[in-house]
């Protein structure tokens, strides 16, 4: 035990010298204040010549002239932009695996359990102003593994990365990743390919029936034991868990979110139809590129979708996807976002969002929220981020440029308050890495055994 | 037998048929005549000099005969008034496959981006080129008016094409069917292209084994560009003296030809400093006219890019960086320090067609990295034009020069401006794409 406590204290101990490095500010836990920003709220229009409070991860206060707390940190924002951290609805990043694909259900299986907080692409992400990630299952099956929402806290352990308070969700999934059409994905080198039931759009409908028809018996069962044990009976033997079909009950019972990749509208309308026959929501559709064929239809079940910008024609099912999708569907009263799926794309989520106010003729809020509070929405956490409002969480990016303009750079980015990005200190720093960097190279130890100056190498001691 | 056979075919084509369905029929509608045109109160960004807040571009014959602050509209001319909008030259996207690849995953029939096997110089762009396909409906109205189309693959992928973005036919669409040759220099190290660990888990087992492969792939290079150059001799002699032999032709070698004379430029794909240096110095070996594809590592190196003036089109600025430790910003960066440096360059899009388009915004990422907005407009338009030889005809607003502009709503880089005219070969084209099909028959749909 004591052993264990140790070994965790340690842990903790790296991972806080390594965020140390990574995040000069974070040591200050007092009071910042932003002051004479160009504010784009989001919800609440632009603010020019604001500042902004933090104190306590929160944002305090948003006005003019606020005086600065004892202790604050003071940061001269004038003729740069704060806009609220971008919340990425759709990515993979710091998953050491993506996806359990042998079933086609296995809605048993957590992304959480394999994400990896070193990821450098997480403090590539923060450098594009992004602080909040929905991290999901892969698309290889019909019902994957359970998501997980992320702050994008650089330096800390998966743990305190979690986003607390956030709901739970699943992924599902249909289309040529599901059905493997694409051959590509199912070449393992070694290994005879295989085929999977569902090999067809038909198979996926009766995978996600079938393991609802399950989990409606099984929750029956669940609900039958509770109302007895609620009735005071004795001796009663509790149903066995079963770890596929309680997230499936949760789905049921409105509790777990189901973010469903989908590209064509008759597979998005097959699924908003079973889930209405079934009695739960689907939260968002996940890439939704033809959407817009059906915009009424998703308007009406009340799913969201999140999309890309632009990107199409990939394969046969991203042929018809176009960059009015996102427009069309706000326009028919679906909040709809834009999502990177890529630790590539996820830098520039704002110029993605820029592209809307061309194709469609978004307003620049309008576009601004598709990468913010409608993201916010679809993870259930509209009440904590997304826009900059008073007693919400100081999830911030500040800007060198309008974030809707190409030629813009972030400075810092804040999560909880805290900087985790900051660009200053990262120009800063590579000297310091460029130095230790060659002394390195210098090192005797380090010099090829030919070159190696009169220095022999250390050899281990053999045990015996 | 024959029954079998022809349902297979028949089964075959039905297979094509649907899985290229898409494609049939053409979402790029053809360009108008060449008329005269007076864009006017436009304000006017050249690149070639100072912008002009308010002045009148005259195309005609599909040239600019006319610019500047205080010219006059030529009678009978078709005066589009550009108040409140901007002029700028069509965008050159001298980093892609556009047209040869409409469905990469899934759709091989409409594939035609490389050729099987490693040696195909006489492969060309040109022939695989789909003027219908819907990439350059969409890539065309950002502003990208003629692009470098290139096939890849192989070791000599085969031969690329200057392409102008409107017209039904390859014919009327290429300004130069054969303007470079393009080489896929074999890599050093581990890894091909693409997947790189899945297909490195089944490549050759060691460094010696992967050094010895690519020196016989150099080996085979170098000898048919030496069979290239004596081919063309022989083929000179012979025109001069029919008494002499008479050289069998040979197409492959024939197309090689001018390459190894210097006499077309060679598209060297390469991203690491090795490799990089390695391409150049293969092309001074062999007297070929290096342009460097690719050179996200270039930025290191740019004081021998300079001495041995080497161009460089760069396709990775949007791309992660590749070691975990590089700065975060390394790909962005690279090309203001590219143009620190002296080295010549064109930012390109890297990409095989279906999202050249977003080459002004590439452009636009390297401005908000150091690269000055001017030069982020010249890596798009004038630069590119000078590294393949063809800027006195592209690249600027001047007169003489080709009329591809695009009229816009603002800063051509940026990703919220919209366009209003685009003119290429001094036709207006339409600005209807597959996309704008789709989004009419479904915005308003109930």
């Amino acid at each position: 035990m004591t052993r264990t406590l140790l070994f965790a204290a340690s842990l903790t101990l790296a991972a806080g010298s390594l965020g140390a490095q990574a995040n000069p500010a974070a040591a200050g836990a007092g009071a910042t204040l932003i002051k004479n920003a160009t504010v784009l709220t989001v919800t609440k229009g632009t603010l020019k010549n604001t500042d902004v409070l933090i104190q306590n991860g929160k944002i305090a206060q948003v006005g003019s002239n606020i005086a600065a707390p004892a202790g604050a940190t003071v940061i001269d924002a004038t003729g740069k932009y704060l806009m609220p951290g971008i919340i990425d609805p759709h990515t993979h990043t710091m998953s050491d695996a993506i996806n359990e694909g042998s079933l086609s259900v296995t809605s048993m299986v957590r992304i959480q359990d394999v994400l990896n907080p070193t990821a450098i692409n997480i403090y590539r992400a923060l450098a594009g102003g992004v602080t909040s990630i929905n991290i999901l299952h892969g698309s290889a099956n019909t019902i994957g593994g359970q998501n997980a929402t992320v702050k994008l806290k650089w330096g800390e352990d998966v743990d305190q990365m979690m986003f607390p308070g956030a709901p739970p969700g699943i992924k599902f999934a249909l289309g040529e990743n599901v059905t493997r059409k694409n051959q590509s994905q199912i070449i393992i080198p070694g290994q005879p390919t295989t085929r999977r039931y569902p090999v067809s759009r038909m198979g996926q409908e009766e995978v996600v029936r079938d393991a609802f028809v399950r989990a409606r018996d099984y929750k029956a069962t669940l609900d039958d034991y509770k109302a007895r044990v609620a009735k005071g009976e004795k001796n009663l033997v509790a149903p066995r868990r079963n770890l596929e079909l309680e997230p499936l009950v949760e789905v049921l019972e409105g509790k777990r979110l189901v973010h469903a990749h989908s590209y064509r509208s008759d597979e998005m309308l097959m699924l908003l139809g079973l889930a209405d026959e079934f009695g739960f929501k689907i939260q968002t559709l996940q890439h939704g590129l033809e959407g817009y064929k059906i915009a009424s239809e998703i308007a009406k079940h009340g799913a969201g979708l999140s999309s890309f910008a632009d990107s199409w024609s990939y394969k046969i099912e991203a042929y018809d996807a176009i960059p009015y999708n996102v427009a069309i569907l706000l326009r028919h009263g679906v909040n709809a976002t834009i999502n990177s799926d890529s630790d590539e794309r996820m830098r520039r989520l704002n110029i993605d969002a820029a592209k809307l106010v061309r194709y469609g003729g978004l307003t620049e809020d309008e576009a601004l929220a598709t990468i913010t509070i409608n993201g916010a929405k679809q993870l259930g956490v509209a009440d904590k981020v997304g826009s900059i409002e008073v007693g919400k969480d100081a999830d911030l990016g500040l800007w060198n440029n309008h974030p809707l303009s190409v030629f813009a750079a972030v400075d810092k980015t804040f999560v909880d308050g805290k900087v985790y990005f900051d660009r200053q200190q990262d120009l800063a720093m590579r000297d310091q890495k460029a130095k230790e960097r060659a002394d390195l190279e210098k090192a005797g130890a380090n010099q090829a055994p030919a070159t190696r100056r009169g220095v022999q190498p250390v050899l281990p001691q053999e045990e015996r | 037998m024959t029954r079998i056979r022809f349902a297979a075919i028949a089964a075959l084509t039905a297979l094509a048929a649907s899985s290229a369905g898409a494609q049939l029929g053409s979402f790029n509608p053809p360009p108008g005549p060449q008329k005269t045109f007076a864009i006017t109160n436009a304000h006017i960004v050249p690149v070639s000099g100072p912008e002009i807040a308010n002045g009148t571009v005259v195309i005609s014959g599909g040239k600019i005969q006319a610019v500047g602050a205080s010219v006059s509209v030529p009678s009978g001319a078709e005066v589009i008034d550009a108040k409140g909008l901007h002029v700028y030259p069509g965008m050159m996207d001298a980093g892609t496959s556009i047209g040869l690849s409409e469905i990469g995953q899934g759709a091989n029939a409409t594939v035609d981006i490389s050729e099987v096997g490693s040696f195909n110089p006489n492969a060309m762009a040109y022939y695989g080129l789909n003027p219908h396909s819907a990439h350059i409906g969409v890539t065309r109205v950002v502003g990208i008016t003629h692009v470098i189309t290139r096939p890849t693959g192989g070791i000599l992928s085969g031969q690329a094409a200057l392409v102008n973005l409107a017209g039904s036919t390859a014919p009327q669409m290429a300004v130069n069917r054969s303007i470079a040759t393009v080489i896929e220099m074999p890599r050093s190290g581990f890894g091909g292209r693409g997947f790189g660990g899945f297909f490195a888990a089944q490549g050759p087992a060691n460094t010696q084994d992967v050094n010895r492969t690519r020196q016989r792939q150099l080996d085979s290079l170098r000898t048919m560009l030496r069979d290239a150059e004596a081919y063309g001799t022989a083929m000179d002699a012979y025109a001069k003296d029919k008494t002499l032999p008479r050289p069998k032709h040979d197409v492959v070698l024939a197309s090689l030809v001018p390459a190894v004379r210097g006499q077309m430029p060679v598209l060297m794909v390469a991203d690491r400093v090795t490799d990089i240096k390695e391409a150049v110095g293969f092309a001074e070996e062999n007297k070929l006219r290096p342009i460097i594809v690719g050179g996200r590592d270039a930025w290191q190196i740019t004081s021998f890019l300079k001495d041995h003036d080497v161009p460089v089109l760069i396709t990775s600025v949007m791309d992660l960086p590749t070691r975990e430790d590089d700065p975060y910003d390394v790909n962005y960066s690279a090309p203001a320090k590219l143009a620190q440096g002296g080295v010549r360059f064109a930012i390109t899009s890297g990409d095989a067609g279906a999202e050249a388009r977003n080459l002004p915004y590439t452009a636009g990422m390297a401005a908000a990295f150091g690269l000055s907005r001017e030069d982020a407009l010249k890596s798009v338009t004038l630069w590119p034009a000078q590294i393949f030889g063809i800027a006195d005809r592209f690249g600027t607003i001047e007169v003489g020069k080709a009329a591809n502009l695009v009229v816009t709503t603002g800063d051509v880089l940026e990703a919220k401006t919209d366009t209003k005219y685009l003119f290429i070969d001094g036709r207006l084209v339409p600005l209807d794409t597959k996309h704008t099909d789709l989004n009419d028959k479904f915005k308003d749909r109930p």
